[in-house]
């Protein structure tokens, strides 16, 4: 990893000023071991017109992995493949801000015993980093730098010349510039902005984190018109340190072992989960319209199959109607950050004991979900494959037969509503399914007939005239004779 | 009551008691229960409630301890008493209520509930207690009280519910008793057959005689010995119930035959002991017929039906007959509901549209060992659900009569000469999807479980390894169905200790030499996707077979992720591959309609193009991108006199370490166009119908292959490339050496090398690996990152560990095996899918992924 940082003088103000204010002298080559590697700083051009320091680390990537905790059985290391071949030893992630502050501590932070004046005094500046992980890409990248007073340019850098089809990178090369700024102002906005843009997988930790963001920002942080993101994704590094430490990595194996990206399966929570979203008015309205037809229904024991995050969880547990909740999800992950919403290791015994929490799969029967009033199934049975919907199908109404079934489904019908939606996306990234209501309604029915339901079907949102409701919700319940009663059959 | 309250003789009762039951003794304290318990019983057997009192107080003798004491008591007895133990209360037992309590739980795990009374005068009692310090102190009333009681319920023990009653009255007729154990009736696991099981006859006298002679009997009697067994409903309906009666009963009487009861004998039996029933559902029939028949033999009629026991536990515990089936926790017990489900079966309450009772499915619940053969529900044809089969297929009713050989598993019928008796509704399956075990139960695969393996013995799988395979095999994973098999894990060869080379196949040849394999084959791996593939002749042997209604097989990852999104074009693969197997003979020559194949699915850029552009190529765009300035820097400062010589060495070799990397990944991805560029190289038939061919030798194993790969005229098809080694021999070896250097110096990924004989055993009986992985150096950069060849990296790389991974890897080999064994053999989906789950599940314990 490596970047340059240019100045330009005249016989007055010469360039090579530039060593005084680093530290480092142009004429040599300087070599510092940080903790992830050697770094050197050499000087490629140094006259009184022109000045340029390289920074340049060497990060040694097998002992940067064998510093990882070698807690594996056998004494194999406990991580992903990921951890092991990466970008780390080239592109300008968060490890080359740390090796910036440990080089360039002075320089940081203003001061220069020799030449006292020079750091206060704005130079024309020049920083080239070649390799710049940019998540959120070239329009962040300007949006970060150009309000400080840099001119940018950025350039994107294609993944595979030879598949040119696979497009751009993650990486970008950018080059700033400006006419005003000290030396201590530009390391500073590199120091905190290079992890910003950094995909935050390459995090360090450590307690004072916040301070050291306050001290670098200072002067300029404040006045960002992106501080909060800027804030939010510098310390967002922290989270997720916590966060994979309570991650189950089996998933990440079994992603490994298909040579698939970890995200396409774990990714039964999204993202962005951590921190409490604000629910997006439809989830409220399809929440309310369960609830009411819940409460409708009389039911008091509830099932929540698929209960993700656990939201519908925690708007039942206000309703005294409902004895007992019990959320069921096959993500584990999903059921521990339900288990930290509900706050259930603080919960009263009596509110505790009406909520229970459980790894389930609705491709299986599963003899703990009989006997409840009523199952919810809100925004699931689109996240499976269409082959695989007869089990669901069996599990729920065949196996659990709850008297009242509640089923909700995105209706693709509205899509063409949804401004930011493409035509012919679906909503989520996970569907693989959307159906119409027609389609809706000819698998409920069918599903109905089959196993000794009545269905009717209720509208979630505004309900559009010409392509109906954005949800759409069918109520099930039980036909109460049987299946196929005696009366029925007398009749026929 | 029983015999024994009568006087005794000298040398001292016998006492018989049920193997498996629940014995109560019933006596005053100080009657001597303990010392009777300890005499007659393993001491694992007796619980006593003085024991449990000290388990609860610290007290044997705390009386306020009382509740909790017996909590814990009856807590024991059912434990042992659900395992099948013979567990004996020693505690008073003295008051009604305790004993209920206890027969009630006899009746919860379906055990005889048995009484022995010590009954001893009130001087004795006082005196023994008198003599223990513990209990010196125990006032006399207690004592009285306690044979007040007792003398109380001695005439309602048997009304209260318990089965035998032993009263033992004084103290030398307690001395002198003696204990033997009784087999249970239904236990006939000493007889192995072989058997011939035969359905409900419903008085087709002349169907059974067809279908005896067919079996091979002659006049009620095998040649070769063999038992018939019948599964109840001999009688009504049908034209003959009397000649079926002779014959059955004639059989049994001679030890030819093993008969059980139906609930038409049942009620016929209840009909001839003067009960009232409904004469319908055929009886009128039976009476009209028996009409004609002598006072004698109606005698012996109701004397054998009175004497049928509800169900048999046969051959070892392998087999149980009944006739309306039996879910496993009912097997070799003894209760009134153990006899009505064998009986009646389960019903739902319900009742459908012809008015009949709605029977509960057991048999899909059913997850026992023992194959339950039953009749009672006329079916179609006799099928396999969970093990278990319903041999009535309606012959009265103008079906057939149905029989099966056990052990061979073979069905034998005949067809009804006419319809005897029209049925009240239609024939049909009674399972939902009609398909074996098509509810698969969380059940099967939840929770830390431990798969029992043929070649392995016990895999055990840990809950968090479960829980994540759990949601991939849910959220991702094909229809189980379609998904008989994942493949194993395989290790790599032995860290090499050749210069410049972290593996190296001289350590994998001397690996195998060790193990005492002579001869290896060297296959040449793709560098694709693993990929498995079920391939039926047709959409109707998918159906039949595999339960799955449209699709004619399925192709997935080694995570059970289906390749491709688009059904069609797993499609149009499954049937270029089915030409070519049509085409090379083989559907013939395998006598099967079906194959599993094991196979490379290239290239790699088809499926993991996610992880190519995330990873691999972003670390090559990344050192493309940093490389020209880092150098021209370097340059710059060299020319301006500055010293950078080694740095600037050091950064020129790097760069190029990270253009081979790029190269490395860039030779297994190429642009396909809908099946355009895409390749498939199986190298392995895993299992056909009725056969696992993973014993089949490696060298036989690819002349099959290559010769379907022949007959592919699409292009899709590839050949593995091969060597075969002799391990012992050093030109030989130095041969394979060459093979790999020559191959993976042209950019190949590398080898896997398995032993010819593939199903192989070490030395000591154990499985050796199935197969080592030697992988190219210049491959080996995209796993340990481009700069792992530099000698400082690489010794510190050497120092891996290889154990962990390479017992994942047979055990994931054997659970592998028993998949394809379970499937081979017809075992129930939810045998297979258990031993397919565990693979995934050990697929995500922790181990160096780089492995």
């Amino acid at each position: 990893m490596f970047l340059t940082l240019t100045t330009t003088g005249t016989p007055e103000r010469p360039a090579t000023d530039l060593g005084y204010l680093l530290h480092k002298h142009p004429d040599k080559a300087q070599a510092f071991s940080t903790s992830y590697g050697t770094a050197h700083v050499v000087y490629p051009e140094a006259d009184d017109q022109r000045c340029t320091a390289a920074l340049l680390l060497e990060v040694d990537a097998v002992a940067l992995v064998r510093r990882g905790k070698g807690k594996g059985r056998g004494g194999a290391p406990d991580a992903a493949l990921a951890q092991y071949v990466n970008d780390r030893p080239y592109a300008a992630s968060s490890l080359l801000a740390v090796a910036l502050s440990s080089v360039f501590s002075s320089a940081m932070k203003g001061t220069c015993h020799a030449r006292p004046e020079l750091p206060a005094e704005p130079r024309p500046l020049r920083v080239e980093v070649p390799a710049l992980p940019a998540r959120g890409g070239a329009e962040l990248v300007r949006r970060l730098f150009e309000p400080l007073g840099w001119a940018v340019a950025v350039e994107p850098v294609a993944l595979d010349s030879e598949f040119p089809e696979w497009g751009d990178s993650r990486y970008v090369r950018l080059v700033l510039e400006s006419q005003a700024l000290t030396v201590a102002e530009a390391l500073r906005h590199l120091y905190v902005l290079l992890p910003v843009l950094d995909d935050a997988k390459h995090y360090w930790v450590a307690p004072d984190e916040v301070d050291k963001l306050l001290r670098a920002g200072e002067g300029w942080l404040a006045e960002h018109p992106e501080q909060k993101l800027i804030t939010s994704r510098y310390l967002s590094r922290r989270w997720s340190l916590t966060r994979q430490a309570m991650e189950r990595l089996e998933l990440v194996r079994l992603a490994e072992a298909d040579d698939s990206e970890v995200e396409e399966i774990d990714n039964a929570v999204g993202a962005e989960t951590e921190e409490e979203q604000r629910p997006t008015p439809l989830a409220v309205q399809r929440r309310d319209a369960i609830i009411e037809a819940l409460q409708a229904s009389g039911a008091t024991r509830v099932l929540d199959l698929g209960c993700g995050q656990g939201q519908l969880v925690q708007a039942l547990l206000k309703d005294p109607q409902f004895t007992q909740i019990t959320g069921v999800d096959v993500s584990m992950r999903a059921l521990t950050i339900a288990s930290r919403r509900l706050k259930l290791d603080r919960m009263g015994e009596r509110q505790a004991s009406r909520v229970t929490l459980f790894q389930g799969s609705l491709a299986y029967t599963d003899k703990r979900l009989k006997g409840y009033d009523a199952a919810v199934l809100s925004e699931v049975i689109e996240h499976l494959d269409l082959p695989r919907l007869p089990a669901l199908e069996y599990a729920v109404f065949g196996a659990a037969r709850p008297r009242t079934v509640l089923v909700t489904t995105p209706n693709v019908e509205y899509n063409v509503r949804w401004e930011s939606l493409p035509a012919g996306h679906v909503r989520h990234g996970d569907h693989r399914f959307e159906w119409t209501r027609e389609e809706f309604r000819a698998w409920a029915d069918a599903v109905a007939e089959r196993h000794g339901y009545g269905v009717r079907f209720v509208p979630v949102g505004p309900d559009d005239p010409e392509v109906g409701p954005p949800t759409q919700m069918a109520v099930f319940e039980i036909d109460q004779a049987g299946p196929k009663n005696e009366k029925e059959a007398k009749a026929a | 009551m029983t015999e024994t309250q009568h006087s005794t003789r000298s040398e001292g009762r016998v006492l018989p008691v049920t193997d498996l039951s629940l014995v109560v003794l019933v006596g005053a304290s100080g009657s001597g229960k303990s010392t009777f318990a300890r005499r007659h019983f393993k001491p694992t057997e007796v619980i006593s409630s003085d024991f449990c009192r000290g388990l609860v107080s610290d007290d044997e003798n705390d009386q306020s301890a009382t509740r909790d004491a017996f909590d814990v008591l009856h807590y024991i007895a059912g434990k042992r008493l659900a395992a099948g133990r013979r567990t004996v209360v020693d505690a008073t037992s003295v008051q009604s209520d305790a004993r209920r309590q206890l027969i009630d739980l006899a009746r919860q795990y379906d055990v005889l509930p048995i009484a022995i009374v010590l009954d001893v005068p009130e001087e004795v009692c006082a005196e023994r207690n008198a003599a223990r310090t513990d209990r010196a102190e125990m006032p006399r009333r207690v004592i009285q009280r306690h044979i007040r009681e007792l003398r109380r319920s001695i005439r309602h023990l048997e009304r209260e519910g318990f089965r035998k009653v032993h009263i033992l009255r004084g103290v030398e007729d307690i001395e002198s008793a003696t204990v033997t154990t009784e087999r249970r009736f239904n236990d006939l696991t000493h007889l192995t057959g072989p058997f011939d099981i035969v359905g409900d006859i419903h008085g087709c006298a002349a169907e059974l005689e067809s279908l005896l002679g067919k079996l091979g009997y002659s006049d009620g009697v095998h040649p070769e010995g063999r038992t018939a067994v019948f599964v109840g409903d001999l009688v009504d309906r049908g034209p003959d119930s009397p000649g079926v009666l002779r014959r059955v009963m004639s059989m049994v009487k001679s030890g030819n035959a093993l008969c059980v009861p139906g609930n038409h004998e049942n009620k016929y039996g209840r009909y001839l002991k003067g009960r009232k029933v409904q004469h319908t559902h055929g009886l009128a029939e039976t009476i009209e017929q028996m009409a004609g028949e002598s006072e004698e033999f109606t005698r012996e009629v109701r004397e054998f039906i009175d004497g049928l026991v509800s169900h048999y536990v046969l051959d070892g515990g392998r087999l149980v007959v009944c006739h309306a089936g039996l879910p496993e926790k009912y097997h070799g017990r003894t209760s009134g509901r153990v006899r009505s489900h064998a009986l009646y079966g389960d019903t739902t309450g319900e009742t459908d549209e012809f008015g009949l009772p709605v029977r509960y499915p057991w048999a899909e619940d059913y997850r026992g060992r023992a194959a339950v053969v039953y009749g009672h529900t006329p079916v179609p044809a006799a099928t396999w659900l969970n093990n278990t089969i319903c041999l009535d297929t309606g012959a009265v009713f103008g079906g057939r009569l149905t029989a099966l050989r056990w052990p061979e598993r073979e069905l034998v019928d005949v067809p009804a000469e006419q319809v005897w008796y029209e049925p009240a509704r239609p024939l049909r399956t009674e399972a939902p999807g009609g398909q074996d075990g098509r509810p698969l139960d969380l059940n099967d695969v939840h929770g830390r479980r431990a798969v029992e393996t043929r070649h392995q013995g016990r895999v055990a799988v840990r809950e968090e390894n479960a829980a994540a395979a759990l949601e991939v095999m849910s959220r991702f994973a094909v229809d189980p169905r379609l998904l008989p098999y994942l493949p194993p894990t395989m290790a790599p060869t032995a860290t090499s200790k050749v210069d410049g080379y972290l593996e190296h196949p001289v350590e994998a040849f001397a690996q195998y030499a060790a193990d005492g394999v002579a001869r290896v084959v060297c296959e040449e791996k793709h560098m694709g996707s693993r990929a498995v593939a079920l391939v039926c002749r047709d959409a109707e042997v998918a159906r039949e077979r595999f339960g799955a209604d449209g699709p004619t097989g399925s192709l997935y990852t080694r995570t059970g992720r289906p390749f491709f999104d688009d059904e069609a074009v797993t499609e149009e693969i499954l049937g270029r591959v089915r030409t070519a197997v049509g085409e090379a003979g083989l559907w013939d020559e395998l006598g099967t309609d079906w194959l599993l194949l094991d196979a490379e699915l290239m290239p790699w850029s088809l499926k993991a193009s996610g992880l190519l552009r995330s990873q691999y190529a972003a670390v090559g765009a990344a050192s493309g991108a940093v490389f020209p300035g880092a150098l021209g820097a370097l340059q710059a400062a060299a020319a301006r006199g500055v010293e950078v010589t080694d740095l600037l060495a050091r950064q020129r070799e790097r760069a190029s370490n990270a253009a081979a990397f790029t190269d490395a990944y860039r030779r297994y991805c190429w642009t396909t166009e809908g099946l355009d560029g895409v390749r498939l190289a199986p190298f392995q038939i895993l299992a056909v119908q009725g056969r696992s061919l993973t014993g089949l030798p490696h060298d036989e194993q690819l002349a099959l292959l290559d010769r379907v790969v022949e007959h592919d005229v699409s292009g899709l098809l590839q050949t593995t490339r091969r060597l075969y080694v002799d391990t012992g021999d050093p030109e030989s070896v130095r041969a394979g050496v060459d093979w790999w250097l020559e191959m993976t110096g042209r950019g190949g990924e590398g080898m896997v090398v398995k032993p010819v004989g593939a199903l192989v055993r070490g030395k000591e009986g154990r499985l050796v690996q199935p197969g080592i992985k030697c992988r190219g150096r210049e491959y080996l950069r995209i796993i340990y990152g481009p700069e792992y060849t530099r000698p400082d990296n690489l010794t510190r790389l050497r120092s891996r560990f290889l154990n962990h991974k390479r017992s994942l890897a047979i055990r994931e080999y054997a659970l592998g095996l028993e998949a394809l064994d379970r499937l081979a053999e017809g075992e129930p989906l939810w045998r297979v899918h258990e031993a397919v789950f565990g693979v995934l599940a050990l697929e995500s314990e922790p181990v160096d992924p780089r492995l």
